[in-house]
This record gives structure tokens, sequence and C-alpha cells, in this order.
């Protein structure tokens, strides 16, 4: 089933906004309320709208069942590999070893009220976009797999 | 009493949804009787994180009042994430057994009893 | 010999390798089947090394601790926290290492037998990573020192069943199964949820330890445990909560279903772990202990007579594995009901406890191979159904052979485990109450009857026309089921040695809640 062209233009103009916007609320997981799985849930929202607004032959076309799997178990072993990193260290597992590190992520948090820096708090943004990737493709290839069962019924 | 409120809504929630599980008969209304008491318990959560006069913990610089600990928060995000992979494999197994079975009528998926 | 690295760091590696391994597990799916056998096996094997080696470590050398997040993995209370664990803490005490043990037993001979008994299905890809995320489920459950993340870990494990107990969909029925599990397990992980928000909003803390240091058993504690004893008991199958229990065994796949033998005890230990450490002898230990009897007794009448009637091989076994959970509960129960009471504790008490742990392990251990040789069956004819099968003994020796194990050591028969374990609640409640003893017993003998019928209808008879091409089960199979009838045999010979050094130490562990405590938060 595909929607009238009114709601096809709209989707495709708002995919890439709710995208970049989903995006920004991944990175400043630790500045701003959100986080990964906000920010991935609303990347996810993308995926929904185009997943409406479309029938499912074109929605298979535009969002790939295979690049969303990836994403799903790319974004969790980074997460993993994130805490697993801590174990090369030397400290015990998920232990923010990058935090005032000056290396990655790893300046100290500036002193007083300010904007907040983009460039701290060590491995939690690392994280943070780990399970952005993981939402995305998480919540997308639910979706997807819903919709295909849904649409084998109709035809 | 004012700040009791949100235990009331709980309370109210929770009614609700126990109720909507035990006496509908569709199989998308128990799951949204599920959602519902999920809904419950993590109003539960972040009601029992509040206090008063309590500031954010998030300041480098802040005043010396008392700072609340953001466990609360931690623990309901956590249960929404699990809630929303609750309900997805709720959903399939409706998609599933509505394709199975032709109907998501409870008094109709009784095979297992044959 | 093992690296320094990995006894340290054993609590959170046991965890990671299954998680890392079932993400991996689709993309070495891609690139061959036979690669993605040797991967799953290979990794639960490691798990299963991983989980002893640590269960070990513990026996020797008492409760581990791992603080997840902070700089040293003892740091349980940090500097700067005014003395709140606000860490995610795993706490390997000798309880939680004797269900680590049962655990990667039984994972890792269970994996091996899927290999060949799932090899003919689709999808499998899924069914390997929901295994080994099942597997993170309940070393998690049984490790962790923290009742949130307890009920993260519940939650992984409800899931990860709920889709294989689904996975082969059965025309929809197996689905069905999974849906009635899983509305359950939802509903009872929310109850757990509130019980914990109410812990947390009066003791400010999500730490057990800090918990049971603070308890003060009020109202509010009290509606906590009866939420978290009605959740655990509906998760483990005791008896008016058992329906979803015959259902989802008999509708998962053979392997998975003892697999969810495991997971059951591992809600049974976080009921015990409630009672035991966090409540202790704040509660009413008689009436709390009585009501846990009554559960157990219920179990184990309900459970052996709804067996018997079964036509489906599976469905038997099940309410045969609700039978045998009210041991359990029946030996622990006793142990509770006399706690505080020393003189009490030392003549019975505590033998009734370790009763009921053996028969944990035991369980584990006969009940798996059981629901195994079914599956075997299953692989082999087709049918679970006892009135069309018969004459199998003149084909499957070896399968045979193990279902004789495993029905004499259900049985009580000795030498093999459950004898001995069921001998120790028998001797001990009948000090505590023989009307108890004797309606345990009476259980038992009913037990061996159902099983002599099965054996009877399965494999005795002349060989049937319809089976006349049907071939003994896989090399796999048959290994993964040896294993268990291994571990079966020796715990059944050599029973002290397995009393005394595994469940004479996690009964202490249980009952002494001020060694818990202080092992977490030093002394306090």
């Amino acid at each position: 089933m595909r929607m009238s062209k009114i709601v096809r233009t709209g989707a495709n103009l708002l995919y890439p906004f709710i995208i970049i916007f989903g995006l920004y609320v991944i990175m400043h997981g630790h500045l701003t309320p959100g986080g990964g799985f906000q920010g991935g849930a609303v990347v996810a929202t993308a995926a929904a709208l185009v997943i409406v607004a479309y029938s499912y032959q074109e929605v298979t076309g535009i969002i790939r069942n295979v690049a969303m799997k990836a994403r799903e178990s790319v974004g969790l072993l980074l997460f993993i590999g994130a805490g697993i990193a801590a174990l090369a260290v030397g400290t015990p597992f998920f232990y923010n070893f990058l935090a005032n590190s000056g290396l990655l992520f790893g300046m100290p948090v500036p002193f007083g009220p300010n904007p907040g820096d983009l460039n701290t708090a060590g491995v939690i943004p690392i994280m943070n976009v780990a399970v952005g990737i993981e939402v995305w493709g998480g919540l997308a290839i639910i979706l997807l797999y819903m919709l295909s069962s849904v649409a084998k019924e109709g035809s | 009493m004012f700040w009791n409120l949100p235990y009331v809504a709980v309370v109210v929630l929770t009614i609700i949804a126990l109720a909507t599980i035990v006496l509908k008969k569709n199989l998308i209304k128990v799951f949204l009787g599920i959602i519902i008491l999920e809904s419950a318990v993590n109003l539960f959560l972040i009601s029992l994180g509040y206090r008063e006069g309590g500031i954010a913990p998030i300041y480098t610089n802040a005043p010396a009042a008392a700072m609340v600990l953001p466990t609360p928060q931690a623990l309901t995000l956590t249960s929404i994430v699990i809630g929303v992979a609750t309900s997805a494999l709720l959903l399939s197994f409706a998609i599933i057994i509505w394709k199975k079975y032709g109907s998501i009528n409870l008094d109709r998926i009784r095979r297992l009893k044959e | 010999m093992i690296p320094a690295f990995i006894v340290e760091n054993s609590p959170a590696l046991m965890v990671i390798v299954p998680l890392v391994a079932a993400f991996i597990t689709p993309f070495i799916g891609r690139i061959s089947h036979a690669l993605r056998s040797l991967w799953v096996g290979g990794a639960m094997a490691v798990t299963s090394a991983i989980t002893l080696i640590l269960a070990l470590d513990v026996y020797a050398t008492g409760t581990r601790l791992y603080v997840f997040g902070a700089s040293a993995a003892s740091m349980a209370l940090p500097p700067d926290s005014g003395g709140i664990p606000i860490r995610i803490i795993f706490a390997v005490d000798p309880m939680s290492a004797l269900m680590l043990v049962i655990t990667a037993i039984s994972g890792f001979a269970i994996i091996l037998y899927s290999l060949a008994s799932e090899r003919s299905y689709s999808g499998l890809e899924s069914y390997y990573t929901l295994y080994l995320l099942m597997i993170t489920g309940i070393l998690g459950m049984v490790s962790t020192g923290d009742v949130f993340n307890f009920f993260v870990f519940l939650e992984i494990l409800s899931l990860a069943s709920a889709g294989l107990i689904a996975y082969r969909i059965d025309g929809g029925v197996a689905v069905e199964a999974a849906l009635k599990y899983f509305v359950l397990s939802t509903i009872g992980a929310l109850a757990i949820l509130v019980a914990i928000g109410i812990y947390y909003g009066e003791y400010n803390a999500l730490n057990m330890a800090m918990i049971a240091a603070r308890m003060q058993f009020s109202l509010l504690d009290q509606v906590a445990l009866v939420l978290i004893i009605a959740a655990l008991a509906m998760k483990c199958g005791a008896v008016p909560m058992h329906f979803w229990t015959p259902d989802a065994y008999s509708m998962a796949p053979s392997s998975i279903t003892a697999l969810l033998v495991v997971a059951s005890q591992a809600s049974l230990y976080g009921l015990f772990r409630t009672v035991f450490t966090l409540y202790n002898l704040s509660l009413n230990a008689v009436t709390v202990g009585w009501l846990i009897i009554i559960l157990g007794v219920l179990s184990m009448v309900v459970g052996v007579t709804m067996a018997i009637p079964q036509k489906n091989v599976k469905r038997l076994m099940a309410y045969h594995a609700v039978s045998q959970t009210g041991y359990m509960l029946l030996g622990v129960g006793v142990g509770l009901a006399v706690l505080g009471n020393q003189s009490l504790l030392d003549a019975f008490g505590y033998m009734a406890m370790e009763g009921g742990l053996f028969h944990i392990i035991n369980h584990a251990m006969y009940k798996g191979l059981l629901f195994l040789t079914a599956g075997a069956i299953f692989l082999r004819i087709g049918t679970y159904n006892l009135n069309r099968m018969g004459g199998l003994g003149h084909s499957m020796k070896w399968t045979m052979v193990f279902f004789v194990i495993g029905a004499l050591a259900i049985a009580g028969i000795p030498p093999f485990n459950g004898f001995a374990s069921k001998l120790m609640i028998y001797e001990s409640v009948f000090i505590f109450n023989p009307v108890l003893a004797v309606i345990a017993m009476v259980v038992s003998i009913l037990t061996l009857a159902s099983f002599v019928k099965v054996f009877h209808s399965i494999f005795m008879g002349p060989r049937l026309p319809e089976y006349a091409e049907v071939k003994e089960a896989p090399l796999p199979m048959l290994f993964g089921m040896g294993i268990l009838a291994v571990v079966v045999i020796l715990f059944g010979l050599f029973p002290t040695i397995v009393v005394e050094s595994l469940i004479t130490p996690a009964a202490h562990a249980l009952v002494n809640q001020g060694a818990y405590i202080s092992a977490i938060l030093g002394g306090a």
C-alpha cells in the first residue's frame, strides 16, 4: 500500500532532517537530554515514516534489511568493545579509562556554568554512538520484519 | 497530599491495566494492558526519584543543595528500553497467531488443549 | 596455569563471551554453516570453562566481587558516594557458584546436542544467538549482586526464552505457548520491578548487600516480598502458577526445554536469594518457610498427578519438572522454617537445605537428560505421542540407556543422583514433620510408576513396522546426553564428595547473611 503524493513528498523532505536531528541527539547524549537510545529511536522514526509512506517493495529498496541487521550487530559489538577496551588497559569492564586522559573525548569538564564541551566524558559518547547505531538498526529491523509478514499476507 | 498524586495515578493506571489484561478478549487489547502496566511502573519509579528542592546532578559549580541521585531515571530508561523489546516480541507473536489462526480472539487461541 | 587476567576478570568475561559470540553468530552463519557450528560450540566451551574457573575460584577463596566501571574490581563503595554502592556489582558467593556449575555443564551439553538436533531447521542464526543470550541471562541472574541488574538479566532471559519457545512455529501452537509464557513473565517481571522500586524508595540502594544491611521489614517490605515470591514462584513453575510450564516445555525444541529447566532454576535461585540474603531473620521465618513448604508440597502432588494421564511425553516430563521443583522448595523451605534456631538448624535444617540445593543440580542434570532423549526420539520418529511409540529399544539403544538413567534418577533409585538428594530431603524433613516426608516418598513412588509406564510404551514391545527404518540418534546428540548421564552417575556414586565440596558451602552462604554483607560492604 502506498500513500498519496503529498505524504510521499513530505516523507522525502523530512527524512534527512529526522536523521540529522537523531544523530545530533545521539552525539550530544552526554551534554543534553537524550542519548543513544533516544537518538536512535528518533532516527528509526525516519525509517518508520518511509515505511508508512511507501509500499513494501519500495521500502526495501530504500532501507535495506542487511544494512540494518549489520547496524544492530555492529552497534552492540562497538558498545561491548568499549567495555572490553577497559579490560585491555588493566581496569575492570566498563571502566571509563578515556575520561580526563586528554585522548579522544578525554578533555576535563570545564568548571562552572558553560554550554558544555563535546570533547569530554571519555567512553560515554562512544557508548552513546554505539547504542544509537544499535537502536537505529534494531527498531528499523523490527518494523521491516513486521511489515514484511503483513505485506505477504495482504498481497 | 499534592505530592502523592503521582502515586494515585500509578494505582489508577495499574487497576486499569490489570482489568484490561484480565477482561479483554482481543489479543492487541491485552498487549495494550501490559503496556499500560509498564507505564504505571515507570511512573512509579520516576516519582520515587523526585526530591523536593533537589538539583540535577550535572553541574560542576553547583550550589550546596541536595543533588538528586539519577538512579531512578536510569532505571526508568532501562525499563522503557526493555518495554520496547517486550512489545515488539508480543506484537510479532500476534502477527504470527493472526496468520496461523485467522483470529486474535483469546477464546479462539486454544489449540494447545486439543 | 590459568592466566591471572582470566581469573581476575572471570565474572565479566563469562557474560561478555556469550554476548559477543551471540551477535557475531549471524555474520559467521553467512560464511558457512559448519564454521558457525564450530563457532557457537567453541564460544559455549569457552564460556563454560570461564564459568567453571570462576566457580572453582569462589569455592577455594570465598566470595568474589566484581564492580563494573570502577577503577578496581573490588571497589564496591566509591570514595565519593557517601557509603552507598551505586555501581553494578557481580557478587559470586558459593550459592551463585553452584548455579554457575549447573549452567556451565548443561549449557555445554545442550549446545553439543543442538548442533545435530537443529541441523535441518532454518533460521538457525537466530536460534544460536538467542541460545547464547539465554546463557548470558542465566549467568547474569545468578551472579549479580544488584536487584535491578537481576531484573535486567531476568528480562533478557525471558525475551530469549520466549523467542526460542516460539522458534518452531508448529502451525502457531508453539507461538501460543510462547505467548502464554511471555505475557506471564512480563507481568511477573513488572511485579519484581515494583518491588525494586519499593526497596529503592526505602533504602536508597539497589545493592543486595546494602538493602540486606538496612532491612527493616516494614509493611512496604512485606508487599515487596509478596510481589517477588509470587513472580519468581511463577517463573520457576511452582503449582498455583504452573500452567505455563507444560505448554512452554512441550512446545519448545527439546534442547531449549532442557535449558528452560536451568532457567527456571535461576528463578528459584532468585527466590532463595531474596528470602535468605535480602530478608533472612528479619522476616517471620516460620510463616514464610511454611508458605514455601506448602508451595513445594502442592507442586509435588499436583505435578505428579497431572503427569500420570499425559499422552505427550514432553508434557508428561514437564509436569514431572513441576513436581521435582516441589522437592527443592520443600527442602529449602524446611531450612527457612527453622532459621534462627541454631540447634534445629544443625539437627536437620542444614541437611534439608542441602538436600534441596543438591536436588537443584541433580534435577538440572537428569531432567535435562530426559528432555534430550525425548528430543532424540522425536527427531527419529516425528511424534511425542506415547500411544504411537513402541519397540524403539531395538533401534535406539544408547538413547534407551540414557532414558533409563534419567528415569531411575528422577524416581530416586540408588545409585543415581536423584536418590542421594531425595534421601537427604526425606531424612531431614521426617524429623521436621513426618507427614511431609511421607508425601514426598509417595510422590517419588508415583514418579517411578509413571516413568515405568513411559519406558514400557516407548522402548519395549516388538519392533513396529512404521519404525523399522529408525536409526540411533546422531553422535553429537549422544555426546550431549552422555555428558549429562555421566554427571548423573558420578553424582549418584559419590554424593558425599559433591555435597561437601559444592552444596554445604552454598547452604551456609545462603544462611549466613552477615558474611554476604561484609564480603561486599567490607565489614559494615
